[in-house]
This record gives C-alpha cells, sequence and structure tokens, in this order.
C-alpha cells in the first residue's frame, strides 16, 4: 500500500510504499525510518496512546499514530497551528504556554474528602495526555493565535471542580480574556479527542462558573448595553427606571 | 550556575525538582522529550502506601512484603524508608490534587481506629477515602490508584504543580556526558536536539532521574522507546558505579503481537491466566517473577497463554481498567469482555541501575545523586513489587530534591572547563562526516532479540556465553554503523544511533553480571542453577576503570 507524507524540507507530499496489511500508522512510520528513509522525522513514544507524544493528521483528521491503522492512499501531515520543527514534527511550547497562562492548577489547597461521585465527576478530564489534537483541531486559532484553547479549559474546569480547590476564582478570571467566550463551541476538539473528552462541554460549564463569579459574555455585554436603545422603541426591551 | 542540575523530566525527575526548589535551590530540569512524555505516563496500577483504606493494613507489613519479594537482595533500611515515607507521598499528591480513585467512607466515624491511627500520624483524614487495590505479592490492598492511569494522573498533576512554581524546563536536550572533576560531578553536556548543537550546563549538583533501560529488549518490551538506559550508560562513562544489571522484571501480561502492558490491576481485581486448554496454570497474584516464569514453561511446551477477565463483566472493566479494554481491541483485536486476550511476558522494568548510597548519591561521583528506575537505591532487589516503583520515584523523588540542594550549599561555583564539551562537540560532528555507514536500525532489533532470546525469564551459561560474544561482535560492528540523515537540526536518526550506543555499551554488564551471578534469585533464573546460593546474596557492583 502507499501512504502520503508532507515532508517540511520540500514542503511537498512524498510518497512512500507500505507492505500489505493492518498497522498502526506508528509501526509504518517507524518501518519507513529504519528501511527507506532515515530522514522522515517524527515523535514518538509509547505506543500505547498515553504519552501523548505522537499526534498527527491523517486526511485532515488528528490522530494518534500509535492508534490510527494505516489505509491505502492515506494523507499524514504534522498538526496544525504549531510550528512545524521537521516533518511531523512540531514545537509544542507555545501550545503548552496556555496551561500557564490558564493557571490550571490547584491553587489553594484546601481539606476535602472525596467520595466515588467526586472522582467520576473530573474523571475523564484528567485523562488528558496533552496530545494537542484539540488544540490542532480547533479553528478558533486560524483568527486568534492567543486563545487559551482547548485543553487548557479542560484542565482548568478539572481544578475548578475539584473539591480541593479553594481558589477556583483566580483561575475563572484567568481564563475570561482569550478563553471561554472565544470559543465557539463548533466541538471540533470533543470529535477529534483520541480519550474521548470533551472540552466543548467543560467550555460550556466553565461559561456557567464565569457568569456565578461575576463575569459576563463580553459581546452579549456588547450587544445589550453598548447601544443606548433601552425604552424609546416599539414596545420590547426595558426601561432601566422601571422599578428593576 | 544552576544549584541543581535535574536530568530527566518524568515523575522523578519533577518531584525532585520541586522538592529541591522549595528547599531553597534554582532548579533546572533538562529532558530529551517534553515532560509529560516520559515513561512514568505508562505506569498503571497504582502507588502503594499502608493506609488500611480496605481493610487492615501497616507500614510493617509493606516492608515485610518488599523484603520477601527482594529475595535478600535489599537493603531493609532503604526499604523501611521508603514504605514509612508512603502515607505521608499519599498525602503529598493528595494536596497537589492528584484525582485518585475512591471508594465511600460509610460510618467511618471519629473514633474509627485506623482514622485516630492517622490523625496521631499527623496525616489527614483525606485520604481514607483513596481507593486501593490488590497487587501481586502484597499481603493487603495496598496500591493506590486512578483507574488503570494512575502513572499518567501523578505525572500531569505534578507537571501542573511545576508550572505553578514557575519549575525552570529545558526540553529536548539530549544528555551526552557527566563532567566529572577529582570525582565530583560539575554539571553535564547535552545535545540540542533542535539546533543539534553542543551545550554544557553547569551545576553545583546533578540529580539523575533518567529512567530504565528494558528498551534494550527492542520490540519485546512494554517499554517507551526512549527508555535506553542513557542516564545509567553516562554514569558508567563517567567513572561512577553501576549495580544489580542482571535483574531485569519481565511483566507477565503484555499484549502478544505489539508488547503493550495490561495491568497487573487486572490480575489484582481478579482477571485469571489460562492455557489453550482454558486450564488455569499458576496463582496470578504471585509475584511477577513466578508468574512470568510459569507462563514461560508454558509457553515452552507449546501452549499459547491468555489473560481471561470476562467473569468480571464489562460494567466492572470499564470501571477499573478502561484503558485497558481500549488497547486490547486496539492491539490485539479482542474485547476483553467477550473474548480470551492473548498475552507474553515481556521486559518491563530494571531493578539494577546506578549505584546509590543511603543518601541516593552515586557511587564514584559526589554530588551527582540518582532516583527513580535508573537508580539501584536497593528497594526492590531481585524482584520488585507492582506499585513500588511510583511510590519510590515520588519518596525518593522528594529525598534526592533536599540532598541535591544540601549538597550544593557547599559545592564549588566555579564553573567547568570545556573539555567535555569540546569533546562531545567534535564525536558529534565525527558522526556526521562519516560516509557510507551501514544503518544500526536492523542492530537494535537483533539486540532486542538476542536479549529476549538468551538474557531473559530462562537463562543459561552456555546462552549467555554466546549472547556476550555477539554482543560484543555488535560493538566491533558499531565502528561501521552510522547516521544516514545528515541533517543538524532536529535529527532523530541521531538521537536513535546515540540511543542505541547507550543501550549496546550497557549490554555486556547486564550479561556478564548474569554470567557471574550462579544461582536463581528473583527475576534472574538460570538452569542447572535452579534455587538461592547464600554466597550470592551480595550486589554485583560493575564500574569501569580509571585510565591512567
Amino acid at each position: 500500500m502507499q501512504i502520503k507524507i508532507l515532508r517540511s524540507e520540500t514542503n511537498s507530499h512524498q510518497l512512500y510504499t507500505l507492505p500489505a496489511g493492518e498497522i498502526p500508522l506508528l509501526n509504518a512510520l517507524t518501518y519507513i525510518k529504519e528501511t527507506q528513509d532515515a530522514s522522515l522525522t517524527f515523535s514518538a513514544g509509547c505506543r500505547a496512546s498515553v504519552c501523548g507524544t505522537c499526534a498527527v493528521r491523517v486526511n485532515g483528521r488528528e490522530e494518534l499514530s500509535c492508534s490510527y491503522k494505516v489505509k491505502p492512499g492515506d494523507l499524514i501531515e504534522p498538526l496544525q497551528y504549531h510550528p512545524v520543527l521537521r516533518d511531523l514534527k512540531v514545537d509544542k511550547h507555545k501550545a503548552k504556554e496556555t496551561l500557564l497562562k490558564s493557571t490550571a492548577w490547584l491553587h489553594e489547597s484546601q481539606e476535602a474528602s472525596l467520595t466515588h461521585d467526586d472522582e467520576k465527576f473530573t474523571e475523564k478530564q484528567t485523562d488528558c495526555i496533552l496530545c494537542d489534537s484539540c488544540y490542532s483541531a480547533c479553528p478558533v486559532y486560524a483568527v486568534n493565535p492567543d486563545f487559551l484553547g482547548p485543553f487548557a479549559l479542560t484542565r482548568a474546569y478539572r481544578y475548578t471542580s475539584d473539591k480541593r480547590e479553594g481558589d477556583a476564582k483566580t483561575i475563572i478570571d484567568n481564563i475570561q480574556s482569550n478563553g471561554v467566550w472565544d470559543c465557539t463551541l463548533c466541538g471540533e476538539c470533543t470529535a477529534v479527542c483520541p480519550k474521548g473528552i470533551d472540552p466543548k462541554m467543560d467550555i460550556t460549564m466553565l461559561r456557567g462558573s464565569s457568569l456565578q463569579h461575576g463575569h459576563s459574555d463580553p459581546s452579549f455585554a456588547q450587544q445589550s448595553f453598548g447601544t443606548l436603545d433601552f425604552g424609546g422603541g416599539g414596545g420590547f426591551g426595558f426601561d432601566p427606571n422601571a422599578g428593576f | 550556575m544552576v544549584d541543581v542540575l535535574i536530568i530527566g523530566s518524568g515523575g522523578a525527575g519533577l518531584t525532585a525538582a520541586l522538592s529541591a526548589q522549595e528547599a531553597g535551590a534554582s532548579v533546572l530540569v533538562v529532558g530529551k522529550s517534553y515532560p509529560t512524555n516520559s515513561q512514568t505516563s505508562m505506569a498503571q496500577g497504582g502507588i502503594n502506601a499502608a493506609l488500611g483504606n480496605v481493610g487492615e493494613d501497616h507500614v510493617s507489613s509493606h516492608i515485610a512484603d518488599t523484603i520477601k519479594s527482594a529475595h535478600g537482595l535489599c537493603d531493609e533500611e532503604m526499604v523501611r524508608q521508603m514504605c514509612a515515607d508512603a502515607p505521608k507521598t499519599i498525602e503529598w499528591l493528595e494536596n497537589l490534587g492528584v484525582p485518585f480513585s475512591r471508594f465511600d467512607v460509610r460510618g467511618l466515624t471519629s473514633d474509627d481506629k485506623s482514622l485516630s491511627e492517622l490523625s496521631s500520624a499527623g496525616l489527614t483524614p483525606a485520604i481514607k477515602t483513596v481507593a486501593q487495590r490488590q497487587m501481586g505479592g502484597a499481603s493487603a490492598k495496598r496500591a493506590c490508584y486512578a483507574q488503570d492511569y494512575t502513572g499518567l494522573k501523578i505525572l500531569h498533576t505534578l507537571y501542573d504543580t511545576c508550572l505553578k512554581e514557575n519549575i525552570d524546563f529545558l526540553d529536548e536536550h539530549y544528555l551526552l556526558n557527566l563532567i566529572v572533576k577529582d570525582d565530583v560531578v560539575k554539571g553535564a553536556t547535552f545535545l540540542d536536539i533542535r539546533t543539534g548543537e553542543v551545550l554544557q550546563i553547569d551545576a553545583k549538583s546533578v540529580v539523575m532521574a533518567t529512567g530504565g533501560y528494558a528498551s534494550l529488549y527492542h520490540g519485546n518490551t512494554t517499554n517507551a522507546y526512549g527508555s535506553t538506559g542513557d542516564g545509567v550508560a553516562a554514569v558508567l562513562r563517567a567513572g561512577g558505579a553501576v549495580s544489580d544489571m542482571e535483574f531485569i522484571q519481565f511483566h507477565p501480561t503484555a499484549l502478544k503481537h505489539s508488547a503493550i502492558l495490561i495491568s497487573e490491576s487486572a490480575r489484582g481485581e481478579g482477571g485469571y491466566l489460562v492455557n489453550e486448554k482454558g486450564e488455569r496454570f499458576v496463582d496470578e497474584l504471585k509475584p511477577r517473577d513466578e508468574v512470568a516464569r510459569a507462563i514461560f514453561a508454558q509457553m515452552q511446551e507449546g501452549q499459547r497463554v491468555f489473560l481471561d477477565v470476562r467473569h468480571l463483566g464489562e460494567e466492572k472493566l470499564m470501571e477499573l481498567l478502561p484503558q485497558e479494554m481500549e488497547l486490547c481491541k486496539i492491539h490485539e483485536h479482542v474485547d476483553p469482555a467477550t473474548d480470551l486476550i492473548p498475552i507474553k511476558p515481556v521486559a518491563h522494568y530494571s531493578m539494577g541501575g546506578i549505584d546509590v548510597d543511603y543518601a541516593l548519591e552515586v557511587t564514584g561521583i559526589k554530588g551527582c545523586f540518582a532516583v527513580g528506575e535508573c537508580s539501584n537505591a536497593k528497594v526492590h532487589g531481585a524482584n520488585r513489587l507492582g506499585g513500588n516503583s511510583l511510590l519510590e520515584i515520588i519518596a525518593f523523588g522528594k529525598f534526592a530534591g533536599e540532598n541535591a540542594y544540601k549538597h550544593s550549599i557547599y559545592a564549588s561555583s566555579k564553573p567547568a572547563e570545556p573539555t567535555q564539551k569540546e569533546k562531545d562537540t567534535l564525536e558529534i560532528e565525527k558522526l556526521f562526516s562519516q560516509e557510507k555507514r551501514a544503518s544500526f536500525y536492523p542492530y537494535r532489533e537483533l539486540l532486542g532479540n538476542l536479549f529476549y532470546e538468551k538474557v531473559g525469564i530462562v537463562r543459561e551459561n552456555k546462552q549467555l556465553h554466546a549472547a556476550l560474544e555477539e554482543v560484543i561482535e555488535m560493538q566491533v560492528a558499531q565502528k561501521t554503523m552510522g547516521i544516514a540523515d545528515k541533517s543538524p537540526t532536529n535529527n532523530q536518526n541521531l538521537i536513535d544511533f546515540l540511543e542505541f550506543k547507550n543501550a549496546l555499551l550497557l549490554a555486556p554488564t547486564i550479561i556478564s553480571a548474569a554470567i557471574t551471578r550462579d544461582e536463581s534469585r528473583g527475576a534472574h533464573y538460570k538452569l542447572g542453577f535452579e534455587s538461592e546460593n547464600e554466597a550470592f546474596k551480595q550486589h554485583i557492583v560493575l564500574q569501569w576503570k580509571r585510565e591512567s
């Protein structure tokens, strides 16, 4: 079978031939590197979908190389919105900075006896392997490179909903700018997550918490209060002086 | 110059970094990939601590089980320290926010005996709800876990905490050599994988947290590609000692075709091992060495061996082993809820490694500490218990960080001469200038198979001698091998080669120690010498002679 891989040096797709048979893409890449082209560069680690190293795009969709079964004609490319270092290997530093900006950690540990239900409440979110698939799939990055993005917000949500967190407000405050409100809720992140995490839902939940902590949707604020058109119109809206 | 240079960014390295910085040190963590990519993420089953949350348990039982499994080769003081530190280690992780699995405590009152024991030990009652499971060789349900993602969730929580504490990281830097002058560590040299440049990092203390060497068994190991013993090899080159290198743990249950790990917790939760006839042939909860040999014996008889968890039911499997369920489907095309899982034992963990003293300081190199799988702190002895490796990296990771800081206080701040850096730069340049070199990749595979067959679960002197000869031939042949990719930047071909060279450097230490040990003890089992021999109740320590 043949697959195509985007090579960075020539910025073109290179065709490689593999023996027939169902194998993980990572095995195919290793096979090519060992036997055909030692210069083909990609990142790999555990082979077992848990180290988060080997995510790439296959036919435009994010996949872990170690768990995706390669098919004839597949087109393999590096993750989007990450600087390409070489071939399929990308620089993940900028993406990782979103964790720092989101301050996605336990700020103030407070004593709380967690229950089985508490464990289950954020079990999925803590399955995250930081493979950056969701970051690559997120269309917001095409317009806003500073967006905090799905994995950082999921992690922020995981800590804000941890009963051991005594200062959830700080995290909530730190994810307002380029954060929860910039998401379009398109669900691409959820669709590509190899661990079945649902960042879209987590972001939705964070919006709820943000409102509770006194924040508001900036776009909504603009629509409602940005124009001074209260009262005088055709029967809808409200009079701010009418005893509300 | 940094106070404490930490090499390796897995669980041991991150813990050492946090503790060294908390103690007051300036810290830099250097790794060959990114912090969360490490082998720690693959630890599944759990982390041991005698909390007694599910039935009775005591630190003394934890110590006794660990010593028993070590078959006389552990240092009981180190075991005591690790096991006694375990409850507060869990408390520390709990306070960082590790999402442990929980069970609901019903009817636990303030006069509950175990609760009062906790508070008298100064521990938070919050850890009373941490669920604990059975692991092989343990006399109680002792392993705290987070589903079957224990290592992953501990590692990521540590990473989050490192970000919180502003720990400095230098990612994608590959360790070349330690810089040692007059038996004192002065720093290390690294290859910046992105730029291809060799750099020197000066440090007052160094913590090696570089992981194990089970990837020497390439293709026959649960380990990630990168577990090639880089740090162990660097210590050996720098004049430090290694010990117990022959003790490699074989995990009984890896997927047959991909060598991907199926956690011991699958058996701890009640899974059976069966042969083709559907017969059980071993007590599944014996320590790993015994179970691995029993499986190997079945395979020698031509039997295929399977893990059977069908009777646990899909719901329980998804609750306890969600990761395993997925991996079985992807890599073995079986659904554990309805099918048998084909398995084989493969190399999983290196008990031996860098020889260290009670302070985790490397024998032969002052100011250099080693922790985690790369080190031989003599807590696992001849056979490690499941759940003790995660404990070691955290409990001793803190200890190593503190000790490295203490050393740094009085260490000289005079940087080393650039001699090592210049030497390493030339070495790397040489690799680039060599033309028409043979590919080392086939040898990497050859070495992996050679070790699995001849330095494996059951050993024999004749086979070991043959293996040693083959390895020496391979070392000679290595001079004709090289890299085909000549790009100076982001050259993974070069890194693969340097890793292979490290594996090949360590290979004879493992074989020669195995040859010397004419007995069977724990994971080292030799035909013709099937029992323990008191004369060998000692560590085999290896150190290179100094060039005069």
